[in-house]
C-alpha cells in the first residue's frame, strides 16, 4: 500500500522539480518566479473565461492522450497525433463546406463522425504497415504528418481556400467561415466552454472502458504485453495492432473537428505549419498521456495540467514580457523529469517492498515462492 | 560405486545460512564433500542448490557458517579465489565463446607463459594430455561453434581439469544430453573420482542420481532434508524427501480403448527459424484415448513441428494437417482452438501466459470473448472471477488471490494455470510442449494426472518432451524425432529406454 502511495507521488514530485528547474529559467530570464507562478495561476485559473479557456485548451489533448493511452497500452508508438488531427479537421471541413445547410443536430454529429472517422484512416495506415509489413510505426507516423502538413498546405491555399481571400488578394491559407449549423454550441454564455470539451472528456471515459472492461481492450493489453502469448491463444496480433493504431487515430482526427468547429473563426486556418493549426497537441497529448501514466482516465487531469500551463504562459508574456515559449520549455522538461522518474520508481518500490533487486531475483532461482500463502 | 570411507573430507561447510531480501536460501546447512567420492545435491528448483554452491564457488558469502577446505578455513570471495583455490564448476549453461577454438576458450583468462604473446600451442598439447588421461576425447583447434553439445560440455569439463580442479561442481550436467551422453559422461566422471577429486553432482533426475552418486544429500526449502545413499534410497524415497510427501512417480494409466485419428498429418515440411527444413515431410496419427509421446532431444524439428500443429508457424505445400475431419493445414490458431484444438506451449513465460497480467486474466486469456465471459460487450468481471476461482480450486494452484500477477507465481503453478485454461474447453486435440519442464515434483504429478485424463475423455493427446521418463512414464505409443522426421514409433509396452535413445542420437536405423 505505502509503496503504491509513493508510486503515484514520484511522478508528482517529478513534475515539481521539473517547475523548479522552470524557475531557475525565470529568474535567469531576469523575472521572479513567484511572480511568474501567480501570472500562469491568474492566466489559467483568474477567472470563469480563463478557465473556460483552460479546458477548450485541455480538450484536444485529452482526446490525443485517450488515444495514446490506448495505442501505447498495445505496444504501439503513434508520432501521428498532428497527421490525425489534420486528417480528421480536413474531413470535417470538406463536409461542413459539402453540406452546410443541415440542421444542427443532424451536422454537428456528422462533422465530429467526419473527424473520427479521418483520423482512423491516417491511423490504419501505419497499423497495416506495421502489423503486415513491419515496418516501424514511429517513422510511419512522423513521416504521415509531414504528409498531412503538406496536404492541409495544398488544400488551404487552392481548392479549400475562403474566396474572400483571393478576390481581397491577401490569400491567406484559410477556408471561408463554415455553416454556423456546424458550431459547436457554448455551454456557459460568456466563455469559450463548448461542447467540444465534454465530448473528449466522455470520449476518455469511453476509451478507459474499451481498455479495461472490453474484449477488445482485454485482447489490446494482452498483445501489448506479449504478443507471443496473445497469438498462441488464438488472438490475431496484427489485427489488433492495426485497431490500436486505427482507434488512436480516430480520437486524434475527433480532436481535429473540434479544434476548427470549437474556434471562434469557425474555419480551418494554418500559418504553413502543422502547430499553426493544431497548436501542436499531437504531441502534447503524448506528454498527457505520459503525465497521466497511460490511464485514459488520468489523461483528463493531466491534460487539464498542460491546458493550464498553455493558458497560463499567454498571460506570463502579457505580464512580465517573458517569452510565452518557455511553457513549450517546460512542457519538455515534465516529459523528462517523469520519464526518468520510471526507474527511480520501481527502485524506491523494491525498497518499501523489500524484495531483492532484479540481480538478486535472478540469482535465486524463484524468490516469490516465498510469498505468504504461496506455498511450493 | 567407489569407496568413501578412508579419503579424507576435501570440503566441509558447516551451518551455512545465506538471506536474501524476505527469503531464507540456505538455513543452517552442513555439506561436505570426501576426495574420491561423488556426492550428490538433490533438491527441486528454489530449494537452495544453486545458492549454496554459488557460496562454494565465491559468487556469494554465507551470512554464517564457515567452509573448510583441506581441513583449513577458507573465505572464498570471488571465482577467481575458487579456481586459485582448486575449486571448477562446470555450469548448466556453458560459459564458451562458440567461434573462438577449443584451446582458445580453455586458455581465455589465463595468463600465457608468452606473454603478450598467446601460448596456444602449448596449451593444445595439455589439452591433449587431459583429454587422453580423461577420456574426454576433443580436437583442441575446433572451433566451439562446430561441437555438439556433449562435446561442449567436456570442454566445460576440461576448463576446469587445466585449472588443476580437485573439487568439481555440476550443476545439472545432463539436462541436455542423450541417454548415451550421459553414459559417457558418468564414465568419464567416475574416472575422475577414482583420481582422488571431488565432485558435486547437481541433479533433479532421480535415476541418474542413483547411478552415479556416492552419497546424496537432499535441500528442501533451504534446509537438508536429509542424507542417505544410493544403497539405502530409492527413487520413491528421494522423491518423497525432495517433496516432503509421498509421491507417485510413474502415473497410474487405466486401460482405454482408442478411436479413430482425431489428429492426421501426412507430408508435413515446415521451415525453421533458419531457413531450412526443421520438419521433414512427416506423417503421424493420433488416435482418440491415446497419448502419443514424442522423444527427442531438444533442437530436432519439436518446436517447429508443435508450432505448426498450433498454427502458429506456416507449412510448406503438399502437407496437410487434419483435425476431427477437418482439413486446418492453414487455419488460424484461432479456428483451430475454436474446433477443440488446446496449446500448452513449450516456452511457458513468452507463449503461455501474459506475465503481466494477473492469474484470472490468465485463465481467460483464450476465451475471454465466449458468451459465457461476456455480457452486452463488456467482460462479464462477475463471471470472470467466479470461473477463475473454481478452476484455481480445481487444478489446485497456490496463488494469494485470482488477481495475483501470474509472474509471481512458481513454475510448477504457473504451468497448472496454463493447463486449466487449456484442458477447461473439453479439447479434442491437446498439444503439450514440456508440460513439466522446470516444474517441482509435487506439479509435474499432479499435470501428468490431468494428461491421463484427457485420455480417458477421448481425447487425441500429443506430448512432446525432451524428458525420457515423462514420456516412457505417459505415453501409449512413443514417436521419436531426429533431425526433423519420426524415425520410428514404438508401442510404450515395448519400449526399452536404451533403444530409443539410440534413436534419439540419431544411431539406429529402423
Amino acid at each position: 500500500m505505502l509503496s503504491k502511495i509513493v508510486g503515484s507521488a514520484v511522478p508528482v514530485l517529478a513534475a515539481l522539480a521539473a517547475f523548479l528547474v522552470g524557475a531557475v529559467m525565470l529568474l535567469v530570464l531576469g523575472a521572479s518566479p513567484l511572480d511568474g507562478l501567480k501570472a500562469i495561476l491568474d492566466g489559467a485559473f483568474g477567472s470563469g473565461e480563463r478557465l473556460a479557456a483552460t479546458a477548450v485548451k485541455a480538450t484536444p489533448l485529452i482526446l490525443v492522450g485517450a488515444g495514446i493511452s490506448i495505442a501505447f497500452r498495445a505496444r504501439v508508438i503513434n508520432i501521428g497525433g498532428e497527421g490525425q488531427i489534420i486528417a480528421g479537421a480536413l474531413l470535417a471541413t470538406v463536409i461542413a463546406l459539402a453540406l452546410p445547410d443541415l440542421p444542427s443536430v443532424v451536422l454537428i454529429p456528422l462533422v465530429l463522425m467526419g473527424g473520427a472517422i479521418g483520423g482512423t484512416i491516417l491511423g490504419a495506415i501505419p497499423g497495416v504497415l506495421k502489423a503486415y509489413a513491419s515496418v516501424n510505426e514511429i517513422l510511419s507516423t512522423i513521416m504521415l504528418n509531414l504528409v498531412m502538413v503538406q496536404f492541409m498546405n495544398f488544400l488551404l491555399r487552392g481548392p479549400l481556400i475562403d474566396p474572400l481571400e483571393i478576390a481581397a488578394g491577401t490569400r491567406i491559407p484559410q477556408t471561408q467561415r463554415l455553416s454556423d449549423n456546424a458550431a459547436l454550441p457554448t455551454l456557459v454564455e460568456g466563455t469559450r466552454l463548448h461542447l467540444g470539451v465534454v465530448v473528449a472528456v466522455v470520449a476518455a471515459v469511453i476509451a478507459y472502458i474499451v481498455l479495461w472492461r472490453m474484449p477488445l481492450g482485454f485482447r489490446l493489453r494482452a498483445v501489448g504485453h506479449s504478443p507471443e502469448a496473445a497469438r498462441a491463444a488464438g488472438i490475431n496480433v496484427e489485427r489488433n495492432i492495426t485497431y490500436a493504431l486505427a482507434i488512436s487515430g480516430m480520437l486524434g482526427g475527433l480532436a481535429g473537428a473540434i479544434l476548427v468547429f470549437g474556434s471562434e473563426g469557425q474555419r480551418m486556418i494554418t500559418d504553413g505549419s502543422a502547430a499553426g493549426f493544431t497548436g501542436a497537441a499531437g504531441f502534447n497529448g503524448i506528454v498527457a498521456a505520459l503525465f497521466g501514466g497511460l490511464h485514459p482516465l488520468w489523461t483528463i487531469p493531466s491534460a487539464f495540467l498542460f491546458g493550464a500551463l498553455l493558458t497560463g504562459a499567454t498571460q506570463l508574456q502579457r505580464v512580465l514580457q517573458i517569452p510565452a515559449a518557455l511553457a513549450v520549455a517546460l512542457n519538455g522538461l515534465v516529459v523528462i523529469f517523469v520519464i526518468s522518474s520510471a526507474r527511480f520508481r520501481s527502485y524506491i518500490q523494491s525498497i518499501i517492498e523489500k524484495r531483492p533487486s532484479n540481480r538478486a531475483s535472478e540469482d535465486l532461482e524463484r524468490p516469490y515462492s516465498k510469498i505468504p500463502g504461496v506455498d511450493t | 560405486m567407489g569407496t568413501s570411507n578412508t579419503t579424507k573430507v576435501l570440503l566441509e561447510m558447516r551451518g551455512i545460512t545465506k538471506r536474501f531480501p524476505g527469503v531464507i536460501a540456505n538455513e543452517d546447512v552442513d555439506f561436505d564433500v570426501r576426495n574420491g567420492e561423488v556426492h550428490t545435491l538433490l533438491g527441486e528448483n528454489g530449494a537452495g542448490k544453486s545458492t549454496l554452491m554459488k557460496i562454494v564457488f565465491g559468487l556469494y558469502q554465507a551470512d554464517e557458517g564457515e567452509v573448510l577446505l583441506r581441513g583449513e578455513p577458507i573465505d572464498i570471495r570471488s571465482p577467481s579465489e575458487a579456481i586459485a583455490a582448486r575449486i571448477g564448476m562446470v555450469h548448466q549453461h556453458f560459459m564458451l565463446v562458440p567461434p573462438l577454438t577449443v584451446a582458445e576458450n580453455v586458455a581465455l583468462g589465463l595468463s600465457s607463459s608468452r606473454r603478450p604473446f598467446t601460448d596456444l600451442a602449448k596449451v593444445s598439447t595439455r589439452i591433449s594430455e587431459i583429454s587422453d588421461a580423461h577420456g574426454l576425447a576433443v580436437d583442441p583447434s575446433t572451433e566451439v561453434w562446430r561441437l555438439s553439445v556433449g562435446e561442449r560440455q567436456r570442454v566445460e569439463i576440461i576448463k576446469a581439469l587445466y585449472r588443476d580442479a580437485e573439487l568439481l561442481v555440476l550443476d545439472e550436467p545432463t539436462a541436455v544430453l542423450t541417454p548415451q551422453e550421459v553414459d559417457d559422461l558418468f564414465v568419464i566422471l567416475r574416472r575422475m573420482v577414482d583420481d582422488g577429486r571431488g565432485l558435486i553432482f547437481i541433479s533433479h533426475k532421480l535415476h541418474e542420481v542413483m547411478a552415479l552418486s556416492d552419497r546424496i544429500t537432499v535441500l528442501r526449502d533451504g534446509r537438508v532434508a536429509g542424507s542417505t545413499t544410493p544403497a539405502e534410497a530409492t527413487r520413491e524415497s528421494l522423491a518423497r524427501m525432495m517433496v516432503g510427501r509421498e509421491v507417485r512417480l510413474t502415473p497410474h494409466k487405466g486401460k482405454v480403448t482408442v478411436g479413430d485419428a482425431r489428429l492426421s498429418i501426412r507430408n508435413l515440411t515446415v521451415i525453421g527459424d533458419r531457413g531450412t527444413p526443421a520438419v521433414k515431410n512427416l506423417s503421424l496419427d493420433v488416435l482418440g484415448g491415446e497419448i502419443l509421446g514424442i522423444a527427442g532431444v531438444s533442437g530436432n524439428g519439436q518446436r517447429e513441428f508443435a508450432e505448426a500443429v498450433a498454427g502458429l508457424r506456416h507449412t510448406e505445400p503438399g502437407g496437410t494437417i487434419t483435425m476431427d475431419g477437418a482439413d486446418i493445414t492453414t487455419s488460424s490458431t484461432r479456428v483451430r482452438r475454436n474446433l477443440g484444438l488446446a496449446y500448452v506451449p513449450e516456452e511457458r513465460m513468452r507463449d503461455g501466459v501474459v506475465a503481466e497480467f494477473s492469474v484470472s486474466e490468465n485463465l481467460v486469456l483464450v476465451n475471454h470473448g465466449s458468451r459465457e465471459f461476456t455480457k452486452r460487450g463488456l467482460l462479464a468481471t462477475g463471471a470472470i472471477r467466479r470461473r477463475s476461482t473454481e478452476m484455481v480450486k480445481q487444478f489446485a494452484v497456490k496463488t494469494p488471490t485470482i488477481d495475483t500477477p501470474i509472474a509471481s507465481l512458481s513454475g510448477g503453478n504457473i504451468q497448472k494455470v496454463v493447463m486449466a485454461r487449456e484442458l477447461s474447453a473439453s479439447p479434442g486435440v491437446l498439444l503439450a510442449c514440456q508440460p513439466t519442464r522446470g516444474v517441482d515434483i509435487g506439479s509435474a504429478e499432479y499435470i501428468h494426472s490431468r494428461l491421463i485424463e484427457q485420455r480417458e475423455r477421448g481425447a487425441a493427446t500429443l506430448v512432446v518432451s525432451e524428458d525420457l521418463d515423462e514420456i516412457l512414464g505417459l505415453a501409449d505409443r512413443i514417436a521419436v524425432m531426429y533431425e526433423g522426421e519420426i524415425v520410428a514409433i514404438i508401442d510404450s509396452a515395448d519400449a526399452k529406454r536404451e533403444e530409443i535413445g539410440l534413436l534419439m542420437a540419431g544411431v539406429l536405423e529402423t
